[in-house]
């Protein structure tokens, strides 16, 4: 498709800017002026509206997809929540009317407070701040918290203990924390080596990150002991809520020995995933840990009214220039009050209910990485598929012509061939079980035919793209001169 | 140059090749399968003083990321400049024309800690099954 | 069935046949009887109608309908509809990040084009494909600029925006990195301070333009004197007013970053946002966040992908540039969609209304006995007054005659409290600026 750039004529317009009703004239000097015009595009409304439709078309998503990506829990994202999250009174406030006065803004800091409560209730943690801007961002907050504590304390420690089965991202955040990263190894049954997890917490130990379920969507029966050698060196227990999803109304990080979670609302609560962000990460935390989070903190006064508190001098400081991605907040609080306390749980169940049916269905035609029950996502392996040439990414290519996103594969990494999938909870039946014929199409097309996957897939708009002259090739700039 | 049976090798895959106190040092065939299409390669500068087993330089492929280590101590006396430019030639020669950088080593007594080539070879066996 | 779910029941009980269950409860059994929840006190679920009539009576009690003149770093700009109307369609917000490309070229080619268009902007050559906002986007950067240059010290402009220098603080509190503040005089950088704090060891100086007081500089010979003791410029920016002011690339500058939401967001109560950052090639990869790059399939056809990918977490784990997994792709489009709709020449002609409704704004309330205008350099849409009282006090009458009357800046300078930081965008007309000055007026002296 042509780039918006090869579309552009001279002298064309797509928006037109007010007419000036003032008689005041601004003639900005040299050397404070640019140069040369911004060579943006010079297109019309319709060119403009015509080419992100059509690029829009060349996307899968979940609202035209089967979206069984393992890890993101893709599920539906309800519409009535952007009205929400559009609403005037939200959509126009500005962040900084609260330092005018904060009565300028009780709606919002009240919705802040709320998710602070109900956030709380659903992982059984204390305090919530909902500041932290992603996933990752969680994290990062989470391992300062422990930093902060720590050093109040007087602790001397070095590292932070996490299993190779963790996202990426655990390990890049406690980095940044200024920690040194210590692994240990999955054991046979699929979870975190409880015996190598106990010869390497030493007193030096900072805490330990977990997922739970894990990312091969396996509940840890002995999560409470892992808990208990931890805290026996004073070492804080990080929950990572990737999975949150599987657990809603069943289980709480807080009940099971977690010290600090992070909350994925752009998984757990329906919040829309945007092609890679905005999401939200809020990060609560047990009663000794409340006087690090970061500011500022929304209070509810004994008048009823809420206030932004910015006093608590053993805070972290500010991990965010605000309250954190507001709107995304909005829309998991509008989710969470629609389902309740009853929806929330069924969520679960049918997520597990769901995960374990496609486990079921396909467990005779790929390798299971650990062939045990699942939580909400299964995990395979393309391993005997390989043998034949065929390989995890292939298989996602196959699907892809069958209508339907690829799961995750190659992650966990310490699966060889991974393909992980995460129906959800809002797939039913029937499109789970359209889903589970393909999977067994691809198969049997890997025993009987497997050069046939090497030119595919062949319904999309490319095919598939060479990444290595993309990395070697440097563009990523239409303007940049080659 | 040009015979791998008679180069060193490490446990990560470097192979160094040891001419008139000089040490020549590049990645190993199961390190260039592993990564797949090198795509860029972060050498060290001239001058630079290695440990052995410590970085020498980085690589990236289009799927992972990874470091060289130095098969011996020393001080870098020469890169291979060559490898900006086209780091697929790791790739295809990684015994000749592939090589990333020249040392000059401090202590050939670290020999001692390196694998022949056929230690290496029984080395690879055990990692394949 | 509650809301959301598919299965029926007749599903569920030919689900658990298969899988080889009686109930649903037993596909938990790994939760064990001392794991089980110890309260899970929430309200009972309700109807959509029902949810949408209490957000709406919450939003009700936001005073979002002030006449504003609050800026300091996020601005209230127009928006057309047609942003709105293309951001609305799922195909761009209810994908993931794209780990396929072959069903991701959407989102990947209009990120590609949001790149493109940052780096016209900037005159940058690379930009990334987005971070959070333009707070942590300045961390991340003088983070890279630690990592391109092997040093440890940081100088600070005094003209950059308090709250970016709070987060940048925060972030850096476990990791061993000297700061020095330089201050601001007459509105600009103080190049004699600068000087003298620069040296070998200094990774980066961070500059900000417009300052967060609104002055407009030109950093050319700071980043001169910077690249001669091997330090890398940061400068983080306000998109809109690079249609007329020189650009951080014509500076010379090595990294730049800003915040976003003055290209097509809503102001949202503080996000989500857009941080961008761009930089010159040779430092590519030292960046931080995902990138977008052309390239093309087996046919040899154009297509694009993420590429890169090894300076990133999910490859180089503790190693990567930064921890940063989910960005706000869907902002970077959103804003993609905004500058192709102002183009060329609604760029250039949105920042001079910008910078000429900011000018009769700052002659009329000069006119005001006791205000004192600060001129000492040049401003674009944003400037700061004197006033012959607490500005606080000031705000609070204003609020009450319908106007968020600017920024007091006491709130991060103490010696500040009679000082208010005021913002005028294209959205301002000139009724609504006379009435503000006229209010203002009321306020001060009657």
């Amino acid at each position: 498709m042509e780039l918006i750039f090869e579309k552009s004529r001279e002298g064309r317009r797509g928006y037109h800017i007010p007419k000036t009703d003032i008689l005041v004239k601004v003639n900005m000097k040299a050397p404070y002026i640019r140069k040369a015009d911004c060579p943006w595009p010079e297109v019309s409304e319709l060119d403009v509206v015509r080419h992100f439709t059509q690029l829009s078309r060349l996307n899968y998503s979940v609202d035209t997809n089967f979206y069984p990506l393992g890890s993101c829990t893709m599920k539906y994202n309800p519409k009535f929540t952007e009205v929400a999250a559009g609403m005037e009174g939200f959509a126009n406030l500005h962040p900084l009317l609260p330092q005018l006065d904060s009565t300028l803004v009780q709606g919002a800091l009240e919705v802040l407070y709320q998710m602070d409560r109900i956030l709380s209730e659903i992982t059984g943690m204390d305090d919530f701040t909902m500041q932290p801007l992603a996933g990752a961002h969680g994290e990062l907050t989470g391992t300062m918290l422990m930093a902060a504590y720590h050093r109040k304390k007087g602790n001397k420690k070095k590292f932070i203990i996490i299993p190779d089965s963790a996202h990426g991202t655990n390990p890049a955040s406690a980095a940044i924390a200024g920690y040194e990263i210590v692994t240990v190894a999955t054991d046979k049954s699929g979870v975190v080596d409880l015996e190598e997890m106990k010869s390497k917490i030493t007193d030096e130990c900072a805490g330990v990150m977990l997922t739970c379920p894990n990312t091969l969507g396996i509940f840890n029966s002995d999560i409470d002991k892992v808990a208990e050698c931890v805290h026996k060196v004073d070492g804080l227990v990080y929950y990572d809520g990737a999975n949150l999803n599987a657990l809603m109304g069943r289980a709480r990080p807080g009940d099971l020995g977690f010290d600090i979670v992070h909350v994925n609302l752009h998984k757990t609560f329906a919040t829309p995933h945007g092609g890679g962000g905005p999401g939200s990460g809020p990060v609560g935390v047990k009663k000794q840990l409340s006087k690090f989070l970061p500011i500022s903190r929304v209070i509810k006064k004994q008048d009823g009214f809420y206030a932004l508190n910015y006093d608590y001098p053993d805070s972290i400081g500010y991990i965010a220039a605000f309250y954190g991605n507001f709107s995304v907040i909005l829309k998991a609080y509008a989710y969470i009050l629609m389902l309740g306390a009853e929806g929330l749980k069924e969520a679960a169940d049918q997520a597990v209910l769901n995960a374990n049916y496609v486990m079921e269905c396909l467990k005779d035609d790929y390798d299971l990485a650990f062939p045990r029950r699942c939580m909400h996502e299964c995990v395979f392996s393309a391993s005997r598929q390989e043998k034949k040439g065929v390989h995890a990414i292939d298989i996602a290519k196959f699907l892809i012509d069958e209508g339907m996103h690829p799961p995750t594969v190659y992650f966990p990494l310490i699966v060889k061939e991974a393909i992980m999938i995460e129906p959800t909870e809002t797939e039913s039946k029937k499109d789970i079980d359209d889903f589970i014929e393909v999977m067994k199409k691809a198969a049997k097309a890997a025993q009987e035919n497997p050069e046939s996957f090497k030119s595919l897939p062949k319904t999309t708009s490319i095919t598939r793209p060479d990444e290595v002259k993309a990395a070697k090739d440097i563009k990523t700039n239409y303007f940049a001169k080659s | 140059m040009g015979n791998e049976e008679e180069y060193l090798y490490t446990k990560e895959h470097e192979w160094v090749c040891l001419d008139d106190n000089i040490a020549i040092i590049g990645i190993a065939e199961y390190a260039q399968n592993a990564l797949g299409d090198i795509t860029y390669i972060e050498l060290p500068q001239g001058g630079d003083e290695v440990e052995q087993f410590g970085p020498l330089a980085s690589l990236e492929s289009v799927k992972a990321a990874s470091d060289i280590f130095s098969p011996l101590s020393g001080k870098v006396i020469e890169v291979n400049g060559e490898l900006e430019s086209k780091p697929e030639l790791m790739n295809k020669f990684c015994y000749e024309k592939g090589w990333v950088a020249k040392i000059e080593p401090s202590d050939l007594n670290e020999k001692g800690n390196l694998m022949t080539f056929e230690e290496y070879e029984k080395f690879l066996e055990g990692l394949d099954t | 069935m509650s809301w959301f779910i598919a299965n029926t029941d007749k599903d569920v009980k030919e689900m658990l046949k298969i899988i080889g269950a009686k109930t649903i409860d037993d596909l938990f059994s790994d939760i064990k009887p001392r794991h089980e929840i110890k309260s899970f006190d929430l309200e009972e679920g309700r109807s959509e109608f029902e949810v949408i009539e209490h957000i709406r009576q919450i939003a009700k009690n936001n005073a979002s309908d002030l006449v504003s003149f609050l800026g300091a770093g996020l601005y209230d700009h127009y928006v057309p509809a047609a942003v709105s109307s293309l951001m609305s369609r799922g195909e761009f917000y209810t994908a993931y990040t794209p780990y396929q490309p072959e069903c991701s070229q959407g989102t990947l080619q209009s990120l590609f084009e949001f790149q493109s268009m940052i780096c016209a902007l900037t005159d940058m050559d690379i930009a990334n494909a987005s971070l959070y906002d333009g707070g942590t986007a300045l961390y991340e950067a003088m983070m890279m600029a630690i990592r391109v240059t092997g040093r440890k010290k940081i100088v600070m402009d005094g003209g950059v925006s308090p709250i970016y220098r709070k987060i940048i603080k925060t972030y850096t509190s476990n990791l061993d990195i000297e700061f020095q503040e330089t201050p601001v005089v007459h509105g600009q950088s103080d190049r004699k301070q600068i000087e003298k704090v620069i040296d070998k060891q200094t990774a980066a100086i961070i500059l900000q333009n417009p300052n967060f007081f609104g002055a407009v500089d030109d950093h050319s010979d700071v980043v001169e004197k910077a690249h001669s003791q091997g330090v890398l410029v940061i400068e983080s920016v306000y998109p809109i007013s690079l249609g007329v002011l020189k650009t951080p690339g014509e500076m010379g500058a090595d990294i730049v970053t800003g915040e976003g939401q003055s290209l097509g967001l809503s102001l949202n109560f503080g996000g989500p946002y857009l941080g961008f950052m761009a930089t010159k090639k040779k430092y590519v990869r030292k960046m931080p966040g995902r990138i977008v790059g052309q390239t093309q399939d087996l046919n040899g056809k154009r297509c694009f992908v993420n590429t890169l990918q090894a300076r990133e977490q999910h490859i180089r784990r503790e190693k990567a540039t930064s921890n940063i997994c989910t960005n706000v792709a869907l902002c970077a489009i959103q804003s993609a969609v905004y500058m192709s709709l102002l183009g060329r020449q609604g760029l250039k002609e949105l920042a001079q209304l910008n910078l000429d409704k900011a000018e009769f704004a700052r002659q009329e309330l000069e006119k005001i006995k006791g205000v004192e205008v600060k001129r000492s350099s040049p401003t674009f849409n944003e400037f700061t007054v004197c006033l012959p009282k607490d500005a606080q006090e000031v705000i609070d009458a204003m609020v009450v005659k319908g106007f968020a009357a600017g920024f007091p800046l006491a709130r991060y300078y103490p010696n500040m409290e009679k000082y208010l930081l005021i913002a005028i965008t294209e959205k301002r007309t000139r009724q609504e600026i006379c009435d503000y000055v006229k209010a203002l007026e009321d306020v001060l002296w009657n």
